[in-house]
């Protein structure tokens, strides 16, 4: 079993999200962050997934994702040929007798803190999946209260773009 | 010009080259009905008894045709009564459109009267759905619908139309119809792989399905067959696009396929697989499948591609364009022990027909083939009769063969019966069970209504035959629900809708009965007796592999 992060370009339309996730619903496969966004033209929206499974899930994903005729084009990431990130927001309870611990661990990984209260703290963290699934696993150590994360988003390295690959 | 929605919605289905839609009126399309009524002398619409029966219409007239079936129904009711018909369609690789009407777009989401989020409930069964909020957009969706219906792989596409759209007005500017994307052949390079494999064969085999009949590649099929001398089987799709007598010709394969078919495939060393997809129903046991034979597979979708057996060649084009292009580069050469072998095979399987006195199944299938034209198509229903049809029908022409080969509905044969009549403007002929023929026989009514010449032929055993089958092999013959114990008298039910029938109990009384209903000018329906316990055989067992075939009935009933 292998981690794959797929770009998918689609048409900016109402249902188009849904019409995507109900094929992996269908299907079954397997997916453990999804992300959607708009992007530099208003007429496409850009889905970033992260699938676990084995290599030919993946392709009949792929495969199964270019017959949808919202999907403008797709494009597989892997670690080398791109860059990726995910934004987490922790709310932590703030205790005297270990604050100093959860804000010494947020410093060593780069977490902002954003928010303060007497109650509880909040910390922002952007990195890649792994860094933010370790400063997690560190926290709980202490008090979690609450944790929000976004699902990874991914760029290619270099000048070239999903969009010069509208091959479909 | 200008024009309602509604007006638009009818002539952009005429621009598209439309002649027959089918459907079914209802509150929320009741202006596509009112220009369907401006414009009846440049369209025809059947109304059929339910909105199913037109779907299967549909259906039926883009098998045979090769065009796009079109249906038409009203909101709510109106649009899932056509949900069995388009996943029909979808399993099938059929082009369908279907227009819904629905509730006011100011009312769309509110749960008013026959409102339905028809988009919605048929999104995993389509190609593509579209709901049309504008009517500047409505004639370019539909003509995009019809474009995607035919490309690449066909399928249903619908369109949802609310009423305030279809009274809204808008300019209409007649276009030519749409043409399917151009189709494309494999890459060069793969083509070279497969004919380095296929090049390598002392055993192959080819197989292929309704990809063949969609790209119409049966000349290339044989000439293929021919270069490399290789017998040839067919997936339940496939069949009708050889003819049954040709010598290469081994028949249908899989759980009732014929045993010279399924065992050749199963001894090849190179299958070339063409527009199928190895459906569970032919491989049985994928792990114990053709194990010693490496799959060239072609298919214009690529998704088809390793998604349940691995092959050693993966092709994405379409079927005739890439065989035109692999067929030079094959070596001639013949087979003659593999060929040998294959003729073995078909002899042995000359001691598993069924001989036997009396209205068999078999017997009722072969009286039939004497009545049967070059251009005659015949239609099924699902179970027991659909088998016995396909293993021992003589087929002679491509897309004459009309039979729900993925979803397996129930219920399918006499709305396709009745579309194919329309679709090639001659008798059709339809074989149902008395299970499946209960489920839609309503449809008579529009036999009747229109003449539609419909030879209805119904294997009337009293029983769920197929599901029986399995229950005498696997479920220690508990026949739970599958013995029917009903009343029907076919003969005064075709009657009573005005067409006409008659009972028969012997293969000269079926032989006078077919005499009479090929000289009938609109429906007849023939009640054909046979036992209860006629099996459908041989069988590989579900799950099963070649070494579990079942040729002969050992099970006492």
């Amino acid at each position: 079993m292998s981690r794959y992060t797929v770009a998918v370009l689609v048409n900016n339309q109402f249902g188009v999200l849904n019409r995507v996730t109900s094929m992996f619903r269908r299907r079954q496969f397997n997916i453990s962050a999804l992300t959607v966004s708009e992007t530099e033209t208003k007429e496409l929206s850009r889905i970033t997934v992260v699938f676990d499974g084995e290599d030919v899930a993946k392709q009949q994903l792929i495969n199964q994702l270019y017959k949808l005729p919202d999907v403008c084009s797709i494009k597989e990431f892997n670690e080398d040929n791109s860059i990726s990130c995910e934004l987490l927001l922790l709310k932590v309870k703030n205790e005297t007798d270990t604050r100093d611990e959860v804000r010494s661990a947020a410093d060593a990984f780069g977490a902002k803190t954003v928010d303060y209260s007497k109650g509880y703290l909040m910390f922002r963290l952007t990195d890649i999946s792994r860094r933010i699934d370790d400063f997690i696993n560190v926290m709980r150590d202490f008090t979690i209260l609450e944790i929000c994360r976004t699902g990874s988003v991914s760029l290619e390295k270099g000048s070239t773009t999903i969009r010069q690959n509208l091959n479909l | 010009m200008l024009l309602s929605g509604s007006d638009i919605v009818v002539k952009t289905l005429i621009e598209q080259g439309c002649e027959t839609v089918f459907g079914y009126p209802g509150g929320q399309i009741l202006n596509v009905y009112d220009s369907l009524y401006k414009y009846q002398n440049e369209i025809n619409h059947v109304l059929t008894a339910h909105e199913q029966g037109a779907t299967h219409a549909a259906d039926g007239y883009a098998r045979t045709t090769g065009k796009v079936g079109v249906v038409i129904s009203t909101s709510g009711p109106g649009a899932t009564n056509l949900v069995t018909g388009i996943a029909t369609a979808y399993l099938d690789s059929i082009p369908m459109v279907a227009i819904c009407g629905n509730v006011p777009t100011t009312q769309i989401g509110t749960d008013s009267f026959q409102e339905i989020d028809i988009t919605g409930v048929t999104l995993p069964i389509t190609k593509h759905n579209y709901f049309v909020s504008d009517v500047a957009d409505l004639a370019d969706t539909i003509r995009e619908a019809f474009k995607l219906a035919k490309s690449g792989r066909p399928g249903p596409v619908l369109i949802d139309i609310p009423k305030d759209v279809q009274i809204a007005k808008c300019e209409y500017e007649e276009q030519a119809p749409v043409e399917k994307d151009e189709p494309f052949a494999a890459k060069d390079v793969r083509i070279k792989e497969a004919a380095k494999i296929i090049n390598s064969a002392k055993r192959p085999f080819i197989y292929f399905g309704g990809g063949v009949i969609t790209s119409n590649a049966q000349d290339e099929v044989l000439a293929l067959a021919e270069k490399i001398d290789a017998p040839i089987g067919c997936s339940l799709m496939g069949l009708s696009a050889i003819p049954t007598d040709h010598p290469r010709f081994l028949g249908m394969q899989g759980m009732h396929g014929h045993f010279a078919s399924s065992m050749s495939m199963h001894n090849a060393d190179v299958i070339l697989s063409l527009g199928v997809r190895f459906n569970d129903r032919v491989t049985g046991n994928r792990t114990k499948f053709a194990t010693g034979a490496k799959i060239v597979h072609v298919d214009v979708d690529g998704s088809e591609l390793n998604k349940t057996v691995n092959s050693a060649c993966g092709l994405r084009g379409d079927v005739k364009l890439t065989l035109k292009k692999l067929l030079p580069i094959l070596n001639e050469g013949t087979k003659s022990e593999w060929m040998a072998k294959v003729e073995a095979f078909r002899k042995e399987e000359e001691n598993f027909l069924d001989n036997r006195e009396g209205l068999t199944p078999r017997r009722a299938i072969l009286t039939l083939n004497k009545y049967l034209g070059d251009n005659t198509v015949v239609c099924t229903d699902v179970g027991q009769h659909q088998m016995w049809a396909a293993q021992n029908l003589n087929f002679k022409t491509a897309r004459r063969f009309l039979s729900s080969g993925g979803l397996g509905t129930m219920g399918f044969g006499f709305g396709a019966a009745i579309g194919a009549a329309y679709g090639i403007g001659e008798r059709s002929v339809l074989i149902t069970g008395d299970g499946s023929f209960g489920m839609n026989l309503n449809e008579l009514a529009t036999a009747v209504r229109y003449n539609v010449p419909v030879v209805v032929i119904i294997m009337n055993n009293g029983v769920l035959g197929m599901v029986r089958q399995w229950q005498a092999l696997f479920y220690d013959k508990h026949y739970s629900n599958t013995i029917l114990e009903r009343k029907t008298n076919f003969t005064a039910f075709a009657k009573s809708f005005g067409a006409d029938g008659e009972s028969v109990t012997t293969p000269e009384e079926l032989d006078e009965a077919l005499g009479r209903a090929f000289n009938t000018e609109g429906p007849y329906v023939i009640d054909c007796k046979i036992d209860k316990d006629e099996f459908v055989l041989p069988m590989l067992p579900p799950g099963g592999c070649m070494d579990d075939i079942i040729t002969k009935l050992e099970v006492k009933l």
